[in-house]
């Protein structure tokens, strides 16, 4: 390894290179500090700010560090007087029309440009003309724009091509008269785009939500972890007098490398919204009082008491792992089984052999590398946009992305194959493709599962797929959050472990909610201990809990309206609940209707704790800022109400005790997605008439998104509303309609409606978590929908 | 044996208290300056650093950009700024608080100012009745400002020639 590498010589440093590298690359590594603006070590190298420009010996002028590969023997020199000189008169280039607005200027104090400019810029102007001035641009209510400010490094043009996969900025003009903004006037609608605040080197591009909120210097910087999606991406959270303020990534390569989402970026607003439950509240005779700690716990726990084992938990998939641990030791104490996470899902059938928890089955970085990738009910660059910039990283490099979905999602992957099918029909595509996969692997059908291959015939596009998946060197089979929700869950399982078997790729999940993972692991299931181990009696689980009734009810973070499957059900079931005690940080109309104490908790960034990630890894965190009012941590809370239930082993002094007790009881796990199948096969029914299909929208997946005021304004959370396929609006009649009734049950909502062929023909896209969703029931059950 | 045969002589002649009596005698007939104040008032430079102001433009818009650095530089942490959007899209304060109990009047603020927005004027003469009336507010700071204008831009003007 060590013969291919170059000798190279920086400012007199002897240094070795690999045959290729960048010359700023080298010196970065070495800590010789090249001053740059356009270069960005994730982004492709411009060579257009020329602020990097050095002195090679024999060159006849001073070259940019950035694009000047190195050459064995080279000898550069950073600071001799030549470069030095080209530097500045760069720098003064630079300046010539950049305003002198600094004090109002956000990125003021953490400017790059006002740093370089404090060594090579000078201190008197010679320009006296006229500055130029640039229009600001409308990037919608997630950016701020400046564009006087602007240099033109073109990070963010390159941002948009490479990594977000969207051509919505670029450069027009020449010279003076160069421009960046986007080609039409719209808003930059990618799930990544704030990262182009991070970006941008002046302050040309600035965060819209937190604008003038504070200065950089003002800003306390504490470490954290995203609670938004399952990759548990590393942020910063930056508080101004203890209030959160703005928060931005934190480098870890092997989860989001620099980048966030936007999701991540911009959902801290919710944190201090308005709806925040301050004080314990109680239910007496149908009217609410604010109460004490003391009277509410009490009644909270006297409840519970006298439900006995008829009480039923459930806990939110994106509580740290505290909380999960410590509800599932009331559970154990009060003999209860009936504990759950999966709120939205609708089929348990095959819980019993579901893995001991979903993760990816491989790390976040191995998506990246993988030659071949079939995702399966994903739509993966919304839910998950750091997995899915790894996805479009391989798919820049060849690998093939495939998809088989409900809906033709619009998404910045360079896509392979798709097969777009209504839910029923997703088996039919996915045994086709199993089938095909089999007889390639010369392999036979697992018993069980022998009549989901009765008349099916492999398509093109499933015999595409397979030969895909099996030409690839590292492939993947991926079940999305989507499909997850789906009514055939089982089969959706077992059929891809079986392609994934015969064509020898990795099969992995992408789960909804932050910490699903640690929800498996410590057990909040009905059918399983801390650790997969399967419990010695089984309680019910969430679906059954709501269809069939409890006496008491405890909800750790959970707004059931909006975070189970079947919201109408919940909410008529919890009404006729004795006692439902609801740990919850937000106070929402419908929880007033059915909750008897509401006990206030803090929202992640007030309370210390865990999260595991989709690949396994363990991540901590601290409390950032003070809880709001009353509110106390939920893992505190938890711990007093078991203390007041009489249960042993709630003696808990911090968060990271609990955190111990828990890992040591969950022990070495190993991900193992591959897990036998014996479960009664279902064939899917054809449904008459209209079937609802739909995901979580994005911006309301969690309680604290939803009350994320800039991101509820993104095209992303303003899409609502029913889409069909323009075939079906014809059929039915719907052609120039703009608001459709939607009825369900007995259940009608009016929405708008929206035309997208991206639909299959017998659906309707209508997702749930909005607050059209709330009053529908279920997902995948058939609906009737008229004009309005 | 010296020393002892000084010390002796000095305190038995009384010298030492001789030494301030002549101190005491120049001072008795000399020209006299102390002034009656208030009715008599010393002579102030431009640069003297007394009760702060808020200055306007002439236009009537206020100077402050709500750009924090006469905050970060303050020493004695006496000053405190909310910044918000205005309507019209512009930086502008909606807290500017000076505690005079804090401050230790060093002009720092006045130094860091880009816009010459705050000021230490000329005025030093002010009391308080009531706890709490130490804090010049925005109000405040602006209506000093107003009153003392003419007098403000006339010391600026003075000192530019040393900046």
């Amino acid at each position: 390894m060590s013969d291919d590498k170059l000798n190279i010589e920086i400012d007199g440093t002897s240094l070795k290179a690999n045959p290729g590298e960048m010359l700023i690359a080298v010196a970065d590594k070495a800590g010789i500090r090249i001053p740059r603006f356009c270069y960005h070590n994730k982004l492709s190298v411009a060579a257009n700010c020329r602020m990097c420009l050095v002195e090679v010996e024999k060159a006849p002028k001073p070259l940019p560090a950035c694009a000047t590969p190195v050459m064995d023997g080279m000898k550069v020199f950073t600071k001799s007087p030549r470069a030095i000189a080209a530097q500045k008169a760069t720098m003064e280039f630079l300046l010539i029309n950049h305003p002198l607005d600094c004090p109002i200027c956000d990125q003021g104090g953490e400017c790059e440009l006002q740093d370089v400019a404090m060594g090579y810029g000078g201190d008197i102007s010679r320009f006296s003309e006229d500055k130029r001035v640039v229009p600001d641009k409308n990037l919608g209510p997630l950016i701020a724009t400046d564009m006087t400010r602007c240099i033109h490094c073109t990070r963010c043009v390159r941002f948009g091509q490479e990594l977000a996969g969207v051509r919505e900025m670029g450069a027009t003009g020449r010279g003076e008269h160069t421009r960046i903004g986007t080609y039409i006037e719209q808003a930059v609608d990618s799930e990544m785009s704030g990262n182009i605040i991070d970006l941008c080197p002046v302050g040309a591009l600035t965060a819209k939500p937190s604008r003038f909120s504070a200065r950089a210097w003002e800003l306390v910087q504490s470490p954290s972890i995203a609670a938004h999606d399952c990759m548990g991406s590393n942020i910063s959270i930056h508080t101004f007098r203890g209030e959160v303020t703005r928060v931005g990534p934190r480098d870890n390569e092997n989860i989001n490398e620099c980048w966030l989402s936007d999701r991540d970026r911009f959902s801290y607003e919710g944190l201090r919204s308005d709806s925040r439950l301050k004080v314990p509240m109680i239910r007496i005779n149908d009217e609410w009082k604010e109460t004490d700690w003391d009277t509410a716990l009490e009644i909270a726990a006297k409840g519970i008491k006298s439900a006995g084992s008829d009480l039923g938990i459930l806990v939110s998939s994106s509580s740290t792992l505290e909380e999960m641990a410590l509800a599932r030791q009331i559970a154990d104490g009060t003999e209860t089984r009936n504990i759950d996470h999966r709120l939205r899902q609708i089929d348990f059938r095959d819980q019993d052999n579901a893995p001991v928890f979903p993760g990816l089955g491989q790390k976040i970085t191995d998506l990246e590398n993988c030659d071949a990738a079939l995702l399966i009910g994903s739509n993966v660059s919304k839910e998950q946009p750091i997995a899915a910039h790894r996805l479009r990283k391989a798919s820049m490099r060849g690998a093939k992305l495939m998809f088989v979905n409900s809906r033709d999602f619009a998404c910045n992957l360079n896509v392979e194959e798709k097969i777009i099918v209504s839910p029923g029909k997703m088996i039919h595509a996915l045994a086709g493709i199993a089938k095909s996969a089999m007889d390639l692997a010369g392999s036979s059908i697992p018993g069980n599962l022998q009549h989901l291959f009765a008349n099916v015939d492999s398509s093109d596009s499933q015999l595409a797929i397979t030969g895909h998946l099996k030409a690839a060197d590292s492939a993947t089979v991926i079940i999305g959050s989507q499909a997850q929700l789906m009514p055939y869950l089982a089969e959706i399982r077992s059929l891809a472990g079986v392609i994934a078997q015969a064509t020898g790729a990795t099969l992995g999940y992408l789960t909804e909610g932050t910490n699903t993972a640690g929800a498996c692991l410590s057990g909040v299931l009905p059918n399983r201990d801390a650790g997969g181990t399967a419990s010695r009696s089984k309680g019910r689980h969430a679906m059954d809990m709501m269809e069939n009734g409890m006496a008491a009810c405890l909800l750790v973070g959970v707004e059931p309206e909006l975070d189970m499957a079947d919201a109408t059900t919940a909410v008529s079931t919890l009404k006729k609940t004795d006692c439902v005690v609801s740990l919850t940080a937000y106070l929402g109309d419908a929880m007033k209707e059915y909750a008897n104490v509401l006990l206030p908790v803090t929202p992640v960034s007030e309370t210390s704790g865990t999260f595991i990630n989709i690949e396994g890894t363990r991540q901590s965190f601290t409390g950032v800022t003070k809880p709001l009012g009353e509110s106390r941590p939920a893992w505190k809370v938890l711990r007093v109400l078991g203390n007041l239930l009489d249960l042993e082993g709630f003696d808990f002094n911090s968060s990271e005790e609990v955190r111990d007790e828990v890992l040591a009881r969950i022990g070495d796990v190993e991900m193992n997605n591959h897990v036998g199948s014996d479960h009664e096969v279902r064939l899917p029914v054809d449904m008459a008439g209209l079937t609802r299909i739909g995901a979580v929208a994005i911006y309301h997946e969690d309680s604290v998104v939803r009350r994320a005021t800039a991101l509820q304004a993104t095209h992303d959370a303003l899409e609502q509303g029913a889409r069909i396929h323009s075939g079906l609006a014809d059929k039915l009649g719907l052609g120039d309609a703009d608001k459709v009734l939607v009825s369900q049950g007995g259940d009608r909502v009016s929405v708008p409606l929206v035309i997208d062929d991206g639909i299959p023909e017998d659906c309707v896209w209508l997702p749930i978590g909005t607050p059209a969703g709330v009053n529908l029931s279920s997902l995948f059950a058939s609906l009737e929908m008229e004009a309005d | 044996m010296a020393r002892t045969l000084k010390t002796t002589f000095h305190s038995l002649f009384m010298i030492e208290l001789l030494k301030g009596m002549r101190l005491t005698g120049r001072y008795l007939f000399s020209k006299k300056f102390t002034i009656q104040y208030p009715e008599q008032k010393t002579p102030l430079s431009p640069r003297f650093r007394g009760l702060h102001a808020q200055r306007r433009y002439p236009n009537g818009e206020e100077r402050c950009i709500a750009c924090k650095l006469c905050e970060a530089v303050c020493p004695a942490l006496a000053i405190t700024i909310d910044v918000a959007e205005r309507e019209d899209g512009s930086r502008r304060t909606t807290r500017y608080d000076i505690d005079l109990f804090k401050c230790i009047f060093c002009g720092f603020c006045e130094e860091a100012c880009p816009v010459d927005a705050i000021v230490e004027t000329r005025h030093f003469e002010y009391h308080f009745e009531e706890c709490g009336e130490q804090i010049m507010t925005k109000d405040k700071l602006l209506a000093t400002g107003d009153r003392l204008e003419a007098q403000i831009a006339a010391d600026r003007a003075a000192d530019a020639p040393y900046r």
